[in-house]
């Protein structure tokens, strides 16, 4: 079954530069509740973003009218905890096609990828020079080239070639999907299991 | 039942092991059913386990691609995150727990596959009741939609977590494409303390390596420390793998592994035990393995743990005092007061003699019969603080009645709180049981994020005995100063 289809993207991005943001954090379990795909987004850094009372949290970057984009960027260790993929509908139903951190979770990411969602990881110094910049130009756009691979602050110049498994590359540019490549290999698994 | 089920397709030897290989490759090789350069190698599980939170997309998934589970026989559901833990044989309160739940029981239905729901014997938190079932094996592979699956490789298993997509694709294929991750081996040598465990164990390495110190790799947990636990302990230290950024963590197995799971309902019997039995001691790192990284801690090191922040690397000996801000890195110490603040804590401030509200002793992590022993030979006599709730929840109907049969709930009961019914309870804020905010809670449970228990709710994580020990004196306490008044008690830990 396709999934998204990424490829290129310039946009202003949001800036969140905290350290080892956990899925619990980009969306409370109590949240986890829904048995579709569809809305997670509402409840996207829930706890951030709203207080008790449901009314949005003025000092939280999502509800700041200067922060926009399709862009996020975090800071390191981004989407420890838990394997909820959630996390990554959460992200992505919010209208983020591309997460930026130094250092990523394992399990967040490999959620992220099947997920049409783009975990790019960047040095600390990229990282650094990329907070700098929004905060002194909340319009400052990123370019993101997923087929040439490179991440590029258009206002400085500043650029950075990313990692991508290929074959993940492959499924993110044409919209391939684990379970049709798998499949393709039904004749091998029934055989690993006669052995 | 038993017979029916088919939990264990690579008992058999995968052949001649070759030499300089580490046991995860060793059982990774063994599983591959196909590799391919610039690809992700595709894997072969053993067993799946589901439960009602991660499953029911994987399912609509399923039907929108008009495909059955592949391996129904291998494929083992229960629900455990939104059950309640008291009066369970009611209707679950909360609509939408109830909703998930009812839709676990209708997807398996549907798709063929045996569920342990809220009733049966066998219900319970599914990192529990794969081990004490004798579904969870040596040599074998697991996923589950749950972070926490690392648990299984206490028995020299690969197990671990995997998303909602990841369950779709093992459902419709008993196969998951995945990269071969890094190997790690943390050994730790030498002679524990009294009153120190694997949980402290584990959430010491946490501390020293951070929360992010294993991410890309899955480690091998080694030493004569490691080595001396019992399954329950190994089960505690694999849990928090996922803890450090692993992706899993494991334990060679030996006469402890197969002891534990000899008789248990779905481990082999007869001829298929011994070649099984004879099998999983073959399963080790070669004395040449090749490691990516190795680690070395000293047993005599460790303290009893606490967490004062809100990651499980924000860790110290209970004795310690909160670090100060000032000694982190300028771009780390934004976070870091963040995490004082959230915490109501300062720097510099001691742990010890830090009033608590709620004492959680539960979860995957810390819910098995012996956690629960170990309580109650120490909370025996004694009274429950009176500004304190203590919830002690069992990880399994199993673990539960086990419980009740050694009369652990009558110690419990006279010291000021019931045993309750299985669940992840506490652990996550998602059913009834959570930490109201602001409000301190002792939990041996995993996770101290922001809210984790509830919103707003500030989480100290600790082994089963320093939350006991808080429990009666409704603050943090040093365990081993009971240790020194109570020589019988010390025998018993």
């Amino acid at each position: 079954m396709a999934t998204k289809i990424f490829k290129h993207l310039q946009t202003s991005v949001v800036p969140l530069p905290i350290e080892n943001i956990d899925t619990d954090q980009i969306i409370p379990a109590r949240f986890l509740k829904a048995t579709t795909r569809d809305g997670f987004g509402n409840n996207l850094f829930r706890d951030w973003r709203f207080d008790n009372e449901g009314n949005p949290k003025q000092d939280f970057v999502l509800n700041h009218p200067t922060y926009s984009g399709k862009i996020l960027v975090a800071g390191k260790n981004f989407g420890c905890g838990s394997s909820r993929e959630h996390a990554a509908w959460a992200i992505a139903d919010y209208g983020f096609d591309v997460v930026v951190s130094s250092f990523f979770a394992d399990i967040f990411k490999g959620n992220a990828l099947n997920n049409g969602l783009l975990p790019i990881q960047v040095s600390d110094e990229f990282l650094k020079k990329l907070f700098e910049v929004v905060f002194e130009d909340a319009n400052a756009e990123v370019e993101v080239d997923l087929e040439n691979q490179y991440i590029r602050i258009a206002k400085t110049d500043d650029q950075e070639s990313f990692e991508i498994n290929p074959y993940k590359k492959a499924c993110m540019t044409n919209g391939y999907d684990d379970i049709d490549y798998i499949l393709s290999k039904k004749e091998l698994i029934t055989e690993f299991e006669n052995k | 039942m038993s017979t029916e089920k088919n939990f264990n397709s690579s008992s058999l030897p995968p052949g001649e092991g070759r030499g300089g290989a580490t046991l995860f490759d060793k059982i990774w090789d063994a599983h591959i059913v196909s590799s391919n350069e610039g690809f992700p190698d595709v894997l072969y599980i053993d067993t799946h386990f589901i439960h009602e939170v991660t499953s029911p997309q994987a399912f609509d998934g399923l039907r929108d691609r008009g495909l059955p589970v592949f391996r129904p026989k291998q494929t083992v559901a229960t629900a455990d995150h939104n059950v309640p833990t008291w009066d369970q044989h009611l209707p679950i309160k909360e609509e939408l727990s109830r909703y998930q739940v009812d839709m676990l029981t209708k997807n398996c239905a549907e798709f063929g596959i045996e569920l342990y729901g809220l009733g049966h014997p066998y219900q319970g938190i599914v990192h529990v009741i794969g081990p004490e079932l004798g579904i969870t094996r040596p040599g074998c592979t697991y996923v589950c939609g749950d972070s926490h699956t690392s648990t299984h490789g206490a028995f020299g298993a690969i197990a671990f977590g995997i998303g909602t997509s990841q369950v779709e694709q093992v459902m419709a294929t008993q196969c998951l494409l995945q990269q071969r991750p890094k190997r790690m081996k943390i050994e730790v040598n030498g002679q524990l303390q009294k009153g120190v465990g694997a949980k402290d164990i584990i959430l010491y390495i946490i501390s020293k390596i951070s929360a992010a110190g294993g991410t890309g790799y899955f480690v091998e947990y080694a030493g004569d420390a490691i080595r001396s636990l019992s399954m329950e302990g190994r089960m505690t230290i694999c849990n928090m793998s996922i803890e450090m950024g692993a992706r899993g963590g494991l334990i060679a197995p030996d006469q402890t592994t197969i002891d534990y799971v000899n008789g248990r309902e779905f481990a082999p019997k007869g001829e298929e035990w011994d070649k099984a039995a004879a099998y999983w001691q073959t399963l080790y790192s070669d004395e040449d393995a090749v490691f990516d990284s190795e680690l070395y801690f000293d047993a005599a090191d460790i303290e009893p743990m606490i967490t004062y922040g809100t990651n499980p690397g924000m860790g110290i000996g209970i004795t310690q005092h909160v670090p100060e801000t000032s000694s982190f890195e300028t771009k780390e110490q934004g976070s870091y007061a963040n995490a004082l603040k959230y915490m109501g804590l300062h720097d510099d401030e001691s742990m010890l003699g830090k009033p608590i509200d709620y004492v959680f002793i539960g979860s995957c992590t810390n819910s098995r019969i012996e956690d629960l022993r170990e309580v109650a030979a120490f909370i025996k006599g004694k009274q429950k603080a009176e500004n304190v709730t203590v919830w002690v929840v069992p990880g399994s109907k199993q673990v539960q009645l086990q419980a009740i049969e050694e009369g652990l709930d009558k110690v419990f009961e006279a010291a000021g709180f019931p045993l309750r019914e299985p669940g992840c309870s506490a652990c996550l804020g998602m059913n009834e049981d959570k930490i109201p905010a602001g409000k301190y809670c002792v939990s041996t449970s995993n996770r101290n994020f922001e809210g984790r228990q509830g919103p707003n709710s500030r989480t100290f994580l600790a082994s089963p005995l320093t939350a006991a020990a808080a429990a009666v004196t409704g603050k943090i306490t040093d365990i081993r100063e009971f240790l020194l008044s109570e020589p019988e008690f010390q025998e018993l830990v």
